[in-house]
Order: C-alpha cells, then sequence, then structure tokens
C-alpha cells in the first residue's frame, strides 16, 4: 500500500484552457467550450471572406443552371433568322422623350456594309423596346414537373441578346445557362465516382496493409504516370458516336473520375494510417470497441473534414477536364450544350477578333474554377479545427 | 507490504513482443526488435509497481501486452481476482471484452488520447456504452459521478477536449478509465507530459484513487523521481529485458545493477553536497534489432568484464532485489537516499 501523505495540492487553480481556436476571444467566450467540430469549422469557414462569398456565387450559379428555362429568356435552340453572330444587345435605362426609368432595348436592323462585305447591326433608335419581367413566352417544364410559360424576363417584340448570338444565331446567354448544367454536375458527379472510389479503396489499403495495400498502391502509382489528356483522348474517341447525349455525358464522367480517384485514396490512406495509431483509437479498443464502432466512431470523422477540402479541389479539375475534352471534339458533342461545346464556336480567328462574346463561356468557366478554390481555400483553413 | 498466501493479481511469465521490420531500400531484410524478451513479474492486489527505464526499453509495450492492447509474440498473463485464474494472452471475444473491463490503461499523451471530436461526457461513457453497461440517463449519472472523482466539474460534462488544459486532459483519460471500475490499471507515463506544478496533482489524485478503490497499479515512467514517488515496488527494463526488481526503499538507497545506478544519477537532487557531481548517462539507447551477445548492457557499463560479453547473466535474487548482473553481489554501486517527505 502506498503509505505516503500526498503532498499539498496548490493552491493556484490550473492555467486556464488553452485558445486552441481564437487566441484572445476565445478565452472570453464559453461557447468554444461546448463547441462541436463541425461548429468550430462553421466559425473558422465564416471569418474567411473570400470563401463565404466565393460559396453565395456558386448556390446562386447552381440555381441559374438548375432552373435555366426560367432564367434565359429563349431555350438554347431558338434561332432568329437573320441575325447570325449579333453583338450583344445594349441595355438601356432611361428612355428618351420622358417616357421614365427602366430597361428597355432597341431594335436591331442589320445592314450589309458594301466594302466588307460584313454585316453591321444598328440600333434602331425609333424603336424602344421595353424589357418585362415574368412574361410569357415559349412553354416548358420546370424540373421537369411544372409546366409554365414564364420566363424571368424577355421581350414582347424584337430580341434581347445579353451576350449575342452564334453562328447559328441561337442566344449565347441562354446557352451558356443551359451549358452551365452539364459544366457544373459533371464535377458533382464525377468527384462523387472518384470519392466512392477513393474512400473504398483508400480505406481497404489503410485498415488491411500488407499486400493489398502494396497493390493498390501500385495502380494508383501506374494511373498517376499515365498523362491524363492522352488516356482521356484515347477513350472517349473509342466511345461510339450514336451514343445518346445522356449515356455520353455519364461515359465522359467515369472517364475523367478514372483518374480522379487516386489522388483522394491516398488521403484516406494517410489519414487512416495516422489515425489507427492515435492513443485514442487504442483506449477505445482497450474499452472494449468493436473495429466498427472504432471506425466508425474514431476514424472517419476524423478524415471527413480533409475529404471535403479535397473534393471541393476537385471539382474544378473535372469542370476544366470536360471543357477541356469538349473543346477538341472528343467530350460532350453537340448537339447538347456545355461550356466546352460553347468554346468550340469560338476557337477560328474571326470569333476571337470580331466575335468576342462568343468567348463569355470562358469566363464562366474561370470564375466557376476560382470560386471552387476560394472555397476550397477557406475549407482547408477550417477543416482541421484541432491542427496544432 | 503485508505477505499473504494468495497468489499475486498478475502473473507476466516469460512475456515476448517481437516486432519485424523492413531494413533497407535495395537489399531488403526482414529485421526483428525484441521490444519485450522474456519478461517475469508478479503484481500483488493493490500495490503499485513502478516500470523505469529509458525510451525504446520496452515498458510500454510491455504494459500493452499485458491490457492486450497488443497481441504478445510468446509467453503467458495471468489475471487472479475473485472470479478465478484466467489465462490472459488466451482470451478472445466475449472472454476479451470481459477482461477489459478488469484491465485499463491511462495514457501518456493527453492529446493525442482524447478524440477532439468527442465531448467529456461521450469519452467517459464509451466504455460503459460498447459494454451496456449504461445508457442514456444512467449513463449520464455514471459518468458525472466518475469525473466528480477525478477533480472535474458537472458543467463540463458537454466540453470539447478542445477547451481543457493539459492536466484537466490526464483527468479526462483517468476517469475513462476509471468508469469501468478495473482492478488494474496501467499507467503509461501519465504525467511525464505534464508541467511539474501539474504533475504532483495527478499523482496524488492517482493515489487517492487507489486508497479509495483498492486499485492496483502499473505505473510506467522514464523517471526515476516520479516512480519513486507513487511506487511500493520498482522494476528497471533495459532493452525489452528486467535487469533489476526490488522493493522501492532497497532499490534506490542499495541498486545491485548498473543501469539502475545510471538511472539513479540521473534524479536532480538538492543536496548541497551533490552539486556539480552529477553525471549524465553515457551512452545511447541500444539498437533494439541489433543487441550484442551477452550481456545487454556491456557498450554502456563501465565495469563490464569478458564474462559479460561472452554469457548473458541470469535474472537471480541477490538480498531482496532480483538482478540480472554477473557480479551484483561484488559491485558497490551508488544510490539515492530515500527522503521521506
Amino acid at each position: 500500500m502506498s503509505s505516503q501523505t500526498p503532498i499539498a495540492i496548490p493552491q493556484t487553480p490550473e492555467a486556464p484552457p488553452e485558445t486552441i481556436i481564437e487566441p484572445g476571444k476565445a478565452a472570453t467566450d464559453e461557447r468554444y467550450y461546448y463547441a462541436s467540430q463541425w461548429q468550430l469549422i462553421r466559425w473558422r469557414f465564416s471569418r474567411h471572406k473570400a470563401a463565404v462569398v466565393s460559396i453565395v456565387l456558386l448556390v446562386i450559379l447552381y440555381i441559374l443552371a438548375i432552373f435555366a428555362e426560367f432564367f434565359s429568356p429563349y431555350t438554347p435552340d431558338t434561332r432568329f433568322e437573320g441575325y447570325q453572330s449579333a453583338p450583344p444587345t445594349p441595355i438601356h435605362w432611361i428612355k428618351p422623350n420622358g417616357g421614365g426609368f427602366g430597361p428597355y432595348v432597341f431594335d436591331t436592323v442589320r445592314e450589309l456594309d458594301k466594302e466588307t462585305f460584313k454585316y453591321i447591326y444598328q440600333p434602331d433608335e425609333t424603336k424602344v423596346l421595353p424589357i418585362h419581367f415574368f412574361v410569357h413566352a415559349e412553354p416548358y417544364k420546370l424540373l421537369g414537373l411544372i409546366r409554365t410559360d414564364i420566363h424571368l424576363f424577355g421581350v414582347k417584340e424584337g430580341r434581347v441578346l445579353l451576350f449575342g448570338s452564334d453562328r447559328l444565331a441561337r442566344d449565347v446567354f441562354t446557352r451558356t445557362l443551359f451549358g452551365a448544367r452539364i459544366s457544373l454536375s459533371i464535377g458533382l458527379v464525377g468527384v462523387f465516382i472518384s470519392f466512392v472510389l477513393g474512400v473504398l479503396l483508400g480505406g481497404i489499403s489503410g485498415y488491411f496493409g500488407g499486400v493489398v495495400d502494396d497493390v493498390i498502391q501500385r495502380v494508383i502509382d501506374f494511373l498517376l504516370a499515365i498523362p491524363g489528356l492522352p488516356l482521356w483522348m484515347t477513350l472517349s474517341a473509342a466511345l461510339p458516336r450514336d451514343w445518346p447525349t445522356l449515356k455520353l455525358y455519364f461515359a465522359i464522367t467515369v472517364i475523367l473520375s478514372i483518374l480522379g480517384w487516386t489522388g483522394l485514396a491516398r488521403v484516406v490512406r494517410g489519414k487512416m494510417l495516422a489515425l489507427r495509431e492515435e492513443d485514442y483509437t487504442l483506449a477505445a479498443r482497450g474499452a472494449g470497441a468493436s473495429a466498427w464502432r472504432i471506425i466508425t466512431r474514431h476514424l472517419l470523422p476524423g478524415f471527413t473534414s480533409h475529404l471535403i477540402v479535397s473534393i471541393t479541389f476537385n471539382i474544378p479539375g473535372m469542370i476544366l477536364s470536360e471543357t477541356a475534352l469538349s473543346f477538341i471534339g472528343v467530350g460532350i458533342q453537340p448537339p447538347a450544350v456545355s461550356w466546352g461545346t460553347l468554346l468550340q464556336d469560338a476557337q477560328n480567328l474571326t470569333a476571337v477578333a470580331q466575335q468576342t462574346w462568343l468567348m463569355i463561356p470562358a469566363l464562366f468557366v474561370i470564375g466557376t474554377v476560382l470560386l471552387f478554390n476560394f472555397v476550397g481555400d477557406g475549407l482547408r483553413d477550417a477543416a482541421d479545427p484541432y491542427a496544432r | 507490504m503485508v505477505n499473504q498466501p494468495q497468489p499475486p493479481l498478475l502473473e507476466i511469465q516469460n512475456l515476448k513482443k517481437y516486432f519485424s521490420a523492413q531494413r533497407g531500400f535495395i537489399r531488403r531484410q526482414l529485421v526483428t526488435v525484441k521490444a519485450v524478451d522474456d519478461v517475469n513479474l508478479q503484481v500483488q492486489a493493490g500495490e503499485t509497481l513502478g516500470i523505469v527505464g529509458e525510451s525504446g526499453s520496452g515498458k510500454t509495450t510491455l504494459g500493452r501486452c499485458i491490457t492486450r492492447l497488443y497481441e504478445p509474440t510468446g509467453g503467458k498473463v495471468y489475471l487472479n481476482d475473485a472470479g478465478g485464474r484466467i489465462s490472459v494472452t488466451e482470451l478472445e471475444g466475449e472472454d476479451l471484452k470481459r477482461f477489459r473491463r478488469k484491465a485499463q490503461t491511462i495514457f501518456q499523451d493527453p492529446y493525442s488520447s482524447l478524440n477532439p471530436r468527442m465531448n467529456v461526457l461521450q469519452t467517459v461513457g464509451e466504455p460503459l456504452l460498447v459494454n451496456k453497461l449504461a445508457k442514456g440517463k444512467e449513463l449520464e449519472e455514471r459518468v458525472t459521478e466518475t469525473i466528480l472523482q477525478v477533480g472535474l466539474r458537472v458543467e463540463h460534462l458537454q466540453r470539447y477536449p478542445h477547451s481543457f488544459s493539459g492536466g484537466q486532459r490526464q483527468r479526462i483519460g483517468i476517469a475513462r478509465a476509471l468508469v469501468l471500475q478495473p482492478e488494474v490499471i496501467v499507467a503509461d507515463e501519465p504525467v511525464s507530459a505534464l508541467d511539474v506544478s501539474i504533475q504532483a496533482q495527478v499523482l496524488n489524485l492517482l493515489i487517492d484513487l487507489q486508497q479509495k478503490y483498492r486499485l492496483t497499479y502499473l505505473f510506467i515512467s522514464h523517471a526515476m523521481s516520479v516512480v519513486r514517488y507513487i511506487s511500493d515496488r520498482i522494476a528497471v527494463m533495459y532493452a525489452g529485458k528486467l535487469v533489476e526488481l526490488g522493493p522501492k526503499t532497497e532499490l534506490l538507497e542499495y541498486p545491485r545493477h548498473p543501469y539502475t545506478e545510471v538511472l539513479l544519477a540521473a534524479v536532480p537532487r538538492t543536496a548541497q553536497r551533490h552539486r556539480g557531481k552529477r553525471n549524465v548517462t553515457p551512452g545511447e539507447p541500444p539498437d533494439l534489432a541489433n543487441l550484442p551477445k551477452g550481456c545487454v548492457f556491456v557498450p554502456r557499463c563501465k565495469y563490464a568484464q569478458d564474462i559479460c560479453r561472452a554469457q548473458a547473466p541470469e535474472l537471480r535474487q541477490v538480498g531482496t532485489n532480483l538482478v540480472s548482473c554477473h557480479f551484483a553481489e561484488s559491485l558497490h554501486l551508488q544510490g539515492i537516499k530515500f527522503e521521506t517527505t
């Protein structure tokens, strides 16, 4: 039996809790003591202003894509005969002759330049065409369910071409919104497939180790050694041309995901190996917890936040890949509309020199990729609130 | 120590734990690291057995083999309690789970030993939950009761580890080990990560809890100064082997093994007469994959003779201690005066 008399416990209380989260502020804020991991992540993320703004903008982009029929004045196949390659219609606000205030456009007339044999579009300033909101135009099914013909804006006569028109006289603005559907969703679907593959194979690799681990790691090494673009080109060139758009879309997604899962698998494996050795995992085993409980309660929650970050950074890669493949003509095929196929129209010198509006979809690609990267940055900083 | 005829609570017989690792890149070599090699120990109910040794001496591995956090390579561990004698090393499934309730571990690092994503209630309640001993309201009551025992407060229940200091975190770890009402607690360097002022608090807490619940401790530490404060008996390990074992006072004042002397020389002392005489442990920790043929301590031993290089000494009784040294009887080693505070 221990026979010593315990030494007197010092009168000074233990040091106040370390302020891991937010020095200076946390110590005074009781809420931090009771905050779970996700609350901490939310708080830290919300301090990253660029990321918060980006996430709002991304949500807006996705809403625009989902409800493209409503937000666009026309359908992607509406043609304005005689208005091929027309520049964007400028929008005016103050109506002439004291007509009041409100958005309107002038009607455009086309003239042939006798010297250059080029069509020139001139506004006809006598014809004021006010832009109406919630106008009735071409009917469509909202979300494929609700039959309606209301569009956010439109003109009763004439045309409003916000981003101009293409070679076949279709509204580029409308097509950009519709193109966003494929371009924005292919990132999500592709990343989802990579995610499933990556977590599964990476998890197996990390948890079981040994030969299984070796085999999976060598497969990853091999896949990473193949240059991406040629592989994608070969695979998509092998796809039958007569497949329907939807089938082709999924085929392309799968092709993009073939290389996408490798990075994620490595992250999962590494985290699995690290967390398996944490003392709290050992403590749970020592308490009699089952393997299932250890994996689901102690291992997985330890890196879900890292997975989210990794996914966020993967999405722009997928979007860029789709755009690149479609741009060189082996990805999504017209008549399906994606940002990549829209940019196919901007491939020639005429477009670059004279029809710059055809490159507007490229701005959307760049913008989306940047937004995802900002969000990823914010998430990465917030992801591990326990990093010391 | 009252000597009763009842068998020791824990019997450790020829316990071995070998790790194999690959070395070299071009020419792969499989090397075996003998982390624990042929250790025999008996732990009496209610005592505190201190296990000292430097990093890599196998003390943590020994503790983890006893609680079956690691699977021993060989040897046996027996637990003798009111429920009879069980062979710990052969337990599986539900029996192993039942044994785990009796033998719990306190971990060294108060940071990595608590899941940052679980609050105090979840962490301390987990052992009860997975053993289906309590749930809901009852779980909360039992957890509350336990955290009060270790000096935490009720309002800490819903807090997450990030809001606690190192000492408080270690208290949570102690509560987790205590909540199952175990018989044996393997305390694996429970204070070495803490500030010195907090160390004393936690040590005193452990002593209080031991008296209250008749706990048996295996107290693992690299610091002789901590071990001598809490232990009844002390075991010294070197390179996976037990080199000396004896009652605290005897071992401290009259060490029989040169390595024990080296460890004792590292204990800081306050008395003026010792000033300037501190000698630092010579040599390096042993390469466990490549141990010398004879006595493992030869490379660092200042008393080594030819026989030490040729033949490994057996562990044998010398006075009150068990020692594995060829010259245990003839050497007069420098101990430290045990100061009763």
